[in-house]
């Protein structure tokens, strides 16, 4: 927990100080890494996104057929994925893949030596290896998110024009008139902070390792839970304070 | 041999535990510039150990390391970056940049610390590796190149700066006499070529003589014998006679048993230890 803590001072260091010391980062490897943690991660974001949104209108379907409602499915599917599903799956899909990629990375690079040998050659390592993970994953796990939304909504979109009684045209219009900009606000918010969360927490993890390949496995999973954890957590705590204080 | 020379490096009473165990147990010396050190004694004496509290990265028990004038065991991690520029250091396993090819690897301090043009770090890159026998391995990855290459492009890194001070944790194991041959020829040339100061753990007694203008042998965490080439060649000691001319018998115990080797040895204690053994008895 302290390790934790002091790797967060460290990357607001590097983030906000150490710029104005004239010690700027780099860019190149953040492009990098947002290739590596986001860009890799979209085929399955998409996979997720698209069945979360085709489940979510088949339930509303469900649902309010009952009521006489089924109007009011699209703003059901564009509700759930831009406040909830959309930053929590996505935020899961990117822990398992991206998170857990960066933890086992890092931690073998601990075990091999590498961390020290940066460290000898005054090259700090959270500024050369953690920094540009942040930046990567503080715009890709949003962009993905938003990414992500599109895409569930054309789930629902596809359960609605093909099963049910809805025009492409009515669709979009009720699930547009649904939404309110704070409504994607809050849902980029929570995706923000849920970045910083997995990426500190799997990067932790990593430059934390002790005792060899078997340490690596380890840690990894530790931080894959200690992430879903402390997202799921997060998401209860923000919906509180974004949708249930006001 | 320099004995006159600057001090670069001094250590002072150095200690250092794992647990009941120490590993150092107050170890003291001085290097002077131009000066090669060679550091020698059995595997798991606590060779590595010691360059690694010369270093600064890891804290010993009690003692004090001092480089180029300046205390660096209290150091904070900004103070000793600014010592870390003036030495370069090969680690016992090369310790390159998986992630990086050969020459990045090679090129990564220039990047860091230098505001050379790409091409100037280009060339560079190609003459340090030239000096280790590498030419036209820019383009590999470490996973690609054998061990004893991964050592010397580690060497090349190291050699990067043009540093005053080499730290080289044996540079030439897993080297064909060859090679070894131009490790050594070239550790030499900058020692005497730049007054540059290194220190050398080796367990090649050829290499080691060939280099060396002062030796330390370590044993039982301490001091087993230090002096010239010539001194140690002609040491009275046993232990040092043993171990120069590679004989089996003589009085460093070659067979501990298992007991014998765990009180020697820190070991870790493991969680659960006692459940463990009842699930073997069990299985078993
Ligand atoms: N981080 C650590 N925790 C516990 N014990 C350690 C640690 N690092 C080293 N040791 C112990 O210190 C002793 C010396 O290790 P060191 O790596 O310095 O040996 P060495 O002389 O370099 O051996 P070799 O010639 O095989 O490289 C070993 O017995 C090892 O068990
Ligand atoms: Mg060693």
């Amino acid at each position: 927990m302290k390790n934790y803590l002091l790797l967060n001072l460290s990357i607001l260091y590097w983030i906000f100080i150490a710029p104005f010391k004239g010690q700027f980062f780099k860019i190149a490897p953040i492009f990098r890494q947002m290739v590596f943690i986001g860009v890799r991660a979209a085929p399955m974001v998409a996979l997720t996104a698209f069945s979360v949104g085709v489940t979510l209108a088949m339930q509303a379907a469900h649902s309010l057929e009952s009521l006489g409602a089924q109007i009011y499915i699209p703003d059901l599917v564009m509700l759930t994925l831009l406040r909830e599903m959309g930053p929590v799956l996505i935020a899961v899909i990117v822990i398992g893949r991206s998170g857990s990629a960066v933890a086992a990375e890092l931690g073998t690079m601990k075990v091999s030596e590498e961390i020290e040998a940066l460290e000898v050659m005054a090259i700090n390592p959270v500024q050369y290896l953690v920094v540009p993970r942040v930046f990567a994953m503080l715009v890709m796990l949003p962009a993905l998110t938003i990414f992500g939304n599109y895409i569930g909504i054309l789930g629902g979109w596809a359960v609605c024009r093909y099963a049910l009684d809805f025009n492409t045209a009515g669709y979009v219009l009720r699930a547009l008139e649904s939404a309110e900009t704070w409504d994607l606000y809050s849902g980029m918010i929570k995706s923000v902070v849920f970045a910083w969360l997995i990426i500190t927490i799997a990067c932790n993890a990593g430059l934390n390792v002790e005792g060899g390949a078997e340490g690596v496995g380890q840690s990894t999973t530790a931080s894959v839970v200690e992430s879903l954890l402390a997202m799921l957590v997060m998401n209860a705590i923000l919906t509180g304070i974004f949708f249930f204080s006001a | 041999m320099n004995a006159n020379g600057e001090t670069i490096i001094e250590v002072n009473h150095l200690v250092r535990r794992f647990g009941d165990r120490a590993v150092l147990d107050d170890i003291s010396f001085n290097v002077h510039r131009g000066d090669t050190l060679v550091i020698m004694g059995g595997s798991g004496c606590g060779k590595s150990t010691l360059l690694r509290h010369m270093i600064g990265s890891m804290k010993p028990t009690s003692g004090s390391v001092k480089l180029f004038g300046e205390e660096v065991t209290g150091m904070s991690e900004r103070e000793i970056e600014r010592v870390r520029l003036r030495f370069g250091m090969l680690f016992q396993s090369g310790a390159l940049l998986a992630s990086l090819t050969v020459g990045e690897n090679v090129a990564l301090p220039l990047l860091q610390h230098t505001d050379k043009s790409p091409d100037q770090i280009e060339e560079i890159v190609k003459q340090k590796l030239q000096m280790v026998g590498l030419t036209g391995f820019e383009d590999l990855r470490p996973d690609e190149i054998s061990g004893g290459m991964k050592k010397r492009v580690g060497l090349a890194r190291a050699l990067a700066l043009d540093p005053e001070l080499l730290f080289s944790d044996e540079p030439t194991s897993g080297l064909d006499p060859i090679m070894t041959a131009v490790v050594d020829e070239l550790t030499l040339n900058l020692t005497k070529g730049t007054h540059m100061t290194a220190v050398v753990v080796s367990h090649d007694m050829t290499s080691a003589f060939r280099i060396a203008t002062r030796m330390i042998m370590l044993g039982h965490g301490s001091i087993v014998a230090q002096g010239t080439p010539d001194e140690i060649r002609n040491s009275p000691n046993p232990e040092v006679q043993q171990f120069i001319h590679g004989k089996p018998d003589g009085p460093i115990p070659l067979n501990l048993s298992q007991d014998e080797h765990e009180h020697h040895q820190y070991v870790k204690p493991r969680p659960f230890a006692w459940a463990r053994g009842r699930f073997h008895g069990r299985t078993r």
